[in-house]
């Protein structure tokens, strides 16, 4: 076995954090990494949606997009768009999110929308497809993203989708009645938020890493929980899982 | 009632200069070819709408086409960043772009009112997301039975929405399957309707009584154009053009890169390009 990498640790504590028996709204990039190693390794029967209307996919290589074929075609079902996040997301169907963000705060607020000023952007991102509504509609939220100082900010320069908000019942104030962010898995940690103060802390740190390093790559003032913990190591199952997931999704997109 | 014309006449008699227009599709059944019509036919000061305007609208911005943009998702998914829309946002090149900005839920709420004729989408949505305060077009709404502050935003009626489908029967009914977006939506709310199809058959056979399909009098103009979604995909005749969608983001990094592409690939090119990529060029 070689040596695994941080990255690798990152996607295999994230698949962990699903559950056979949910029903997982995924988010492109690293939440369907997680999402679908998952399925592959301890929960097989898990039901992945992508909101482009695929209902229980099981895709044998990552799409590159959230409305690629295989979707479909390992599908329990597909639907409309509207439908999708009418009668599924709205509905309440959905136990989990999971998102990735271009910028996060201490409370999981997220932002994939600009960088610097709405209206005279220094750089325009994507913008916040699903992110809005899911964020505020499925059971609880997961986030992954990997630890920078550009990535977790003080303050976000937009919020396209809420976490904690401005803390404590910020989420009651505006009617939400899910639970809102509930893990952060990264490249060095992982978070979870304090009862109390609806914070992100950190709860375990993956092999290797110290907390200077983690403080370090963090732009708030980071908290720790009182007992910091190792994150699980990745098995030899789950590294072979996630190895050959990634092969074939290589193989299969460098070609038409 | 749906006429069965040239691509080139199709767009010429439905899209016009000011229009607004939905060219729909949700990564597939992207109506590439009838967008490059557009841009060949030089269609100015449109007002274009899509959930997730991705690289034809990369193409058609570009080149200048539109004054605003209506969306929820303007990115190229797995691989970056739209960069002829963000030197748009960033810099007003080629022209300056108006952007009116949804989250997908409102864009699918809105379609369906728009083929519902409603005036307006209700639904659970925006809470503590900033679009609200940068989108006069989002608003609030009481229900009257609970009291529950709840979103609204206007309806999505377009001039005209532009579509791909798998196939038309000899009557001019479409039928599409697969991940089916808002097409259906699209097209029911808009003035009018142009359908690229892959190929037309006597006869829709062994098909679901559930099927989508859209009957003849909702649609105004059918071209047969085979490989007509290129780079993006039909179910079921060919697959998404992945290594393309990456290829992208190098071509339109650099403007006159992009300026060279389009002039090979799009002006100085017609619909039958796309046939090598359908169903007759297997």
């Amino acid at each position: 076995m070689t040596t695994v990498t941080l990255n690798e640790i990152m996607t295999v504590t994230a698949a962990r954090a699903l559950k056979n028996s949910d029903v997982c709204f995924v988010g492109i990039g690293l939440p369907s990494e997680a999402c679908n190693l998952a399925r592959l390794t301890h929960a097989p029967e898990i039901t992945l949606i992508y909101e482009s209307g695929t209902i229980g996919t099981k895709p044998n290589v990552l799409p590159l997009s959230i409305g690629d074929g295989e979707l479909c075609e390992t599908a329990v079902t597909t639907v409309s768009v509207p439908e999708m996040f009418r009668y599924w997301l709205q509905g309440g169907r959905v136990t989990v999110g999971f998102l990735s963000a271009a910028q996060l705060d201490k409370f999981g607020n997220i932002n994939t929308t600009v960088i610097g000023d709405y209206h005279r952007p220094k750089t325009r991102l994507p913008g916040g497809g699903g992110a809005p509504e899911i964020a505020t509609s499925c059971g609880e939220i997961f986030i992954t993203v990997k630890h920078s100082r550009r990535a977790f900010v003080e303050k976000l320069d937009f919020v396209t989708s809420i976490g904690h908000g401005d803390g404590p019942g910020h989420r009651q104030r505006l009617g939400i009645t899910t639970k809102g962010p509930t893990r952060l898995v990264t490249d060095l940690c992982v978070m979870q938020p304090d009862p109390e103060t609806c914070e992100f802390q950190v709860t375990s740190l993956h092999a290797g890493i110290t907390r200077q390093q983690v403080i370090e790559a963090t732009g708030w003032d980071l908290k720790f929980a009182s007992e910091v913990s190792e994150t699980p190591t990745p098995s030899n199952a789950e590294l072979d899982a996630l190895r050959q997931l990634k092969q074939r999704t290589q193989e299969a997109h460098a070609t038409a | 009632m749906a006429q069965f014309m040239a691509l080139d006449a199709a767009i010429a008699n439905t899209v016009r200069d000011g229009d607004f227009v939905a060219l729909e599709g949700f990564t597939h059944l992207i109506p590439h070819a009838a967008a490059h019509e557009i841009i060949r036919q030089g269609r100015q000061e449109l007002t274009l709408c899509r959930m997730t305007p991705d690289m034809v609208y990369d193409q058609l911005i570009g080149m200048g086409c539109a004054r605003k943009l209506i969306f929820s998702y303007a990115g190229n998914p797995g691989v970056g960043l739209l960069l002829r829309f963000r030197d748009a946002i960033e810099n007003q090149w080629p022209r300056p772009l108006e952007i009116e900005e949804h989250s997908h839920a409102a864009m699918a709420n809105a379609y369906e009112a728009g083929a519902a004729g409603l005036p307006c989408a209700v639904f659970r949505g925006y809470r503590g997301a900033e679009l609200a305060d940068v989108n006069t077009n989002i608003k609030s709404i009481t229900c009257p039975f609970t009291g529950e502050n709840l979103a609204a935003v206007p309806a999505i009626n377009a001039d005209v929405a532009v579509i791909h489908g798998q196939r038309a029967n000899k009557a001019g009914d479409v039928m599409i399957e697969g991940i089916i977006g808002v097409q259906k939506e699209a097209v029911l709310g808009a003035k009018r309707a142009v359908i690229t199809v892959e190929e037309i058959v006597d006869e829709f056979a062994d098909i679901s009584p559930n099927a989508v399909v859209l009957p003849n009098w909702t649609i105004d103009a059918i071209a047969v154009v085979p490989g007509g979604a290129h780079p993006s995909y039909a179910h079921g005749y060919y697959s998404r053009d992945n290594a393309f969608y990456k290829d992208w983001d190098r071509i339109s990094r650099d403007r006159q890169l992009f300026i060279a592409w389009m002039d090979e690939h799009v002006l100085k090119s017609s619909p039958q390009a796309f046939r090598v990529h359908g169903a007759g060029g297997k």
